[in-house]
């Protein structure tokens, strides 16, 4: 009964959706109040809906309900309650259930949060949402319904898939598709900025904070991804260029560079027709990102059993929501007026170099992932990139990036004389020099031309952003003034400075992982040793254990520095009760400056033997420690009191602005 | 300047730019990109010796060895018609066996075996690499083995215990 209530719950929410997506629109251009006004309670009722939904399936997933085919795909009644409740999105059909929720979600958000803003505009947004809404609840009802009955009932259910049972990859989609689905509302004000024809600071400044607390949600989403795969997977990689992943690197760039661009949109009203591109390219390339996963026209480790007809229900709807967007852009864009000019030198040129480069990035990135496709279809074979390629184009752009980095946010608005520039830099640019030759003795570099250059870049990101602190603070006269402007009005500089230390933590974490980490597959019988990186890995033999839904062989290994044991490491090779899928779960002695990882491999014969890898990965951490710091500063420019207080004075003057615009 | 000229000016280097990115990427894919081919491609010779490219087909059943080295794994991979030799050092990915589809990516030896460099991993059992599945000839077998690498959708009838 309750999985009827759960596939009608969603019925009605497409019926609302469908409401949803034209009344409030018409009643905006028509000047219909009473139209208008429903905006805000079809967003709601639209998420009550989906919500009920959403128990709906959790609860059948709790009590053990295998007449649900879907249940009985991905639960068994052994597994732990916690991933009975993470399964609920742990296969097609509740990933699109989970997507569809976050949406509405969203969608009641920004009905709940947007007091300020002109009725007309919050109209718009809502129904733009509730059109994308109209698209997924078609997509699930017709090709993907999660409340499929089962018949005749299995006795049991075929469990969730081993490699899911983990804490990192239960939050990982969620927060992933936080950020996917959070980048509809960038889209959902730019479409509805283009539909009235308003395109201004004050647009900017509603889109700002919502398109950065998707971003931050998608940094962490594909942050916790690359630290699943590292220590879950057992290879010891934290990113593969594979399409999947790549599916949600390109729209965190695209994001990445609407955060920047609407900067420029917000404090000089130039760049705005880009803008509103980026807003509709960051979402399409969600969207895309879950054609890709879900429809299988890729070879991706991480794709799963997949269904073509789904594909080709989101191909076309990609169509849709691409070719109708970038045609209303195209007919309205040319009307938005230019913001104001700037010349060569200026911070607005080096924000749109830094737009000009994540999207050529973004591009790079998308052509190698479709580029099996395009050798496809024009039967020149069936190819992959591999990753060296993308790792080639990542190394001719981020560099340049970075490099820009360190002077754009110091430049001034509108004009600034290079001569200035030098004068604030020149310390920077001196002890960066200093520490990139240090860099290239060869006790650091140990010969690889990259790790000077990572190295030296990460200094000049991280002394850059100090040299502009300094002379942001040195003026001020005591402590407490200091204090005030760091607790006070300007958290969103603070932001920026967090974040972009954030580029600089990364930066060397990539570069010395990648240079010096050691991995090594190796034969041992029970007592030997294996040294790796100064470190001793002495094997005590591996013993099976049981656990609540697998069997395991678990191996024992004492970590030596020197004479001095460190650790013990304890990595285990599950075998799952139902359908006996293995899984490595590698042990994992992490730290600061460096991780050692131990994963088993097989038995190799009777007497204990057994194949396995052994890794020294150094400062690896610092990657994800990299993200963690991006996401904070998002966090912090999130918590600017500028936004609430700057809305509310400029909505007054736009709420006019609006019922004039409404009248004529 | 004028406003038109450094207009021309962003234009003219941001085109410049974008030409020269595609053409290093169009360039750098060239050497960088693995070709599949199937166990009768490789025999047919449509496979490039000395130059690195993707192996897909099933698992034959009852050939994975593992030699005296402890680390070093040899099996044959078919696409039902044809057999390839595959040897490959290292730990194997954890859902890879015997029966079921594989894609490896290494070069062709002289001595008609492939030498893989890595075994491309997969997520899930019920998963089969498309190139593969394109590539199994239609036989009474591959069908059955593809059901089997498909899973079919079964539910295991009875439970764990």
């Amino acid at each position: 009964m309750i999985p009827e209530i759960g596939h009608f719950a969603l019925i009605l929410a497409l019926a609302l959706a469908l409401v949803q997506a034209f009344v409030p629109l018409a009643g905006s251009l028509t000047g219909q109040p009473g139209w208008t006004a429903m905006a805000r309670p079809l967003a709601v009722g639209q998420l009550t809906f989906v919500a009920i939904a959403f128990a709906a399936l959790t609860q059948a997933f709790l009590t053990d309900d295998f007449s649900v085919a879907y249940v009985a795909h991905n639960s068994n009644s052994l597994l732990p309650d916690v991933y009975k409740v993470s399964a609920v999105w742990g296969a097609h059909e509740g990933s699109l259930l989970l997507w569809v929720t976050l949406l509405a979600a969203w969608g009641a958000a920004v009905a709940a949060f947007s007091h300020s803003l002109p009725m007309a505009t919050i109209a718009r947004v809502i129904s733009v949402q509730g059109m994308i809404s109209v698209g997924f609840l078609l997509f699930m009802l017709l090709t993907s319904n999660p409340f499929e009955r089962l018949f005749p009932v299995p006795p049991e259910g075929r469990d969730l898939n081993p490699l899911l049972q983990d804490f990192g990859l239960a939050i990982h989609p969620p927060m992933l598709y936080m950020g996917y689905v959070g980048f509809s509302v960038a889209f959902a004000f730019a479409i509805a900025a283009l539909i009235g024809g308003r395109l201004d600071a004050a647009w900017a400044r509603w889109s700002r904070p919502w398109t950065t607390v998707a971003w931050i949600f998608l940094t962490i989403g594909i942050a916790l991804g690359s630290w699943w795969a590292y220590y879950e997977l057992g290879w010891g990689g934290w990113w593969f260029w594979d399409p999947v992943e790549n599916a949600s690197l390109m729209p965190w760039l695209v994001g990445t560079a609407l955060i920047h661009s609407l900067a420029v949109t917000e404090k000089r009203g130039a760049f705005k027709s880009w803008t509103v591109l980026l807003a509709i390219f960051a979402f399409s390339l969600s969207l895309l990102g879950t054609f890709l996963v879900r429809s299988g026209v890729l070879t991706s480790v991480h794709a799963f059993a997949t269904d073509p007809t789904r594909g080709t229900f989101i191909l076309i709807f990609l169509c849709v929501v691409i070719g109708g967007s970038l045609t209303l852009y195209a007919w309205r864009a040319p009307r938005v007026s230019t913001g104001g000019g700037f010349d060569l030198v200026s911070r607005e040129s080096f924000l749109l170099a830094n737009n000009l480069l994540l999207t050529l990035f973004a591009a790079m990135v998308l052509f190698g992932t479709l580029a099996p496709l395009i050798y496809e279809a024009m039967a020149w074979g069936k190819i992959s990139v591999g990753f060296p390629w993308f790792n080639k184009m990542f190394l001719a752009v981020m560099p340049v990036l970075a490099l820009l980095l360190g002077v754009g946010h110091l430049a001034r608005w509108k004009h600034d004389e290079p001569a200035r520039l030098g004068r604030q830099l020149w310390i920077a640019a001196a002890l960066t020099l200093v520490a990139t030759a240090l860099a290239f003795l060869p006790g650091v570099s140990g010969g690889h031309p990259l790790v000077p250059l990572g190295l030296g870049l990460a200094t000049w990101i991280a002394l850059s952003q100090l040299t502009g602190l300094y002379d942001r603070l040195h003026h001020k006269r005591s402590l407490r003034a200091i204090l005030a402007d760091v607790t006070g009005g300007s958290r969103s500089y603070y932001g920026m400075l967090v974040a972009h230390l954030g580029v600089a933590v990364l930066t060397v974490g990539i570069t010395l992982v990648s240079h010096f980490g050691i991995e090594k597959d190796v034969r041992m019988s029970p007592g030997t040793s294996q040294e790796v990186a100064g470190y001793r890995f002495q094997f005590e033999g591996a013993t099976s254990v049981n656990g609540p839904n697998y069997r395991a062989n678990r191996g024992r290994f004492l970590v030596f520095q020197g004479e001095r044991q460190i650790a013990v490491l304890e990595p285990e090779k599950r075998s799952y009760l139902t359908g006996g899928m293995p899984t490595t779960e590698a042990a994992i002695l992490p730290g600061l400056l460096r991780d050692l990882y131990v994963s088993l491999g097989e038995p190799v014969d009777q007497k204990g033997d057994w194949a396995l890898r052994l890794y020294y990965k150094p400062y690896v951490r610092w990657i994800w420690l990299g993200a963690i710091f991006m996401a904070l500063g998002g966090l912090l420019a999130l918590s600017d009191r500028r936004y609430r207080t700057a809305t509310r004075r400029v909505s007054a003057v736009d709420t006019i602005g609006a019922a004039s615009t409404a009248r004529t | 300047m004028k406003a038109r000229q450094k207009r021309l000016i962003f234009v003219a280097l941001g085109i410049a730019g974008v030409g020269a990115a595609a053409a290093m990427a169009l360039s750098a894919l060239r050497s960088n990109i693995a070709y599949f081919f199937s166990p009768s491609q490789v025999l047919a010779k449509e496979a490039p010796v000395d130059h690195v490219f993707r192996l897909g087909g099933l698992v034959q059943t009852g050939t994975l060895q593992r030699q005296p080295d402890g680390l070093t794994l040899t099996f044959v991979v078919t696409d039902n018609a044809e057999q390839v030799k595959v040897s490959y050092t290292g730990i194997l990915p954890d859902l890879f066996s015997e029966g079921r589809g594989m894609v490896a990516r290494g070069k062709l030896g002289g001595d008609g075996v492939f030498y893989a460099e890595e075994v491309l991993a997969k997520h899930d059992e019920a998963y089969m690499p498309p190139e593969v599945a394109a590539t199994l000839k239609p036989h009474a077998d591959a069908a059955a083995a593809l059901d089997a690498a498909r899973g079919a959708g079964s539910i295991p009838q009875g439970g764990a215990q």
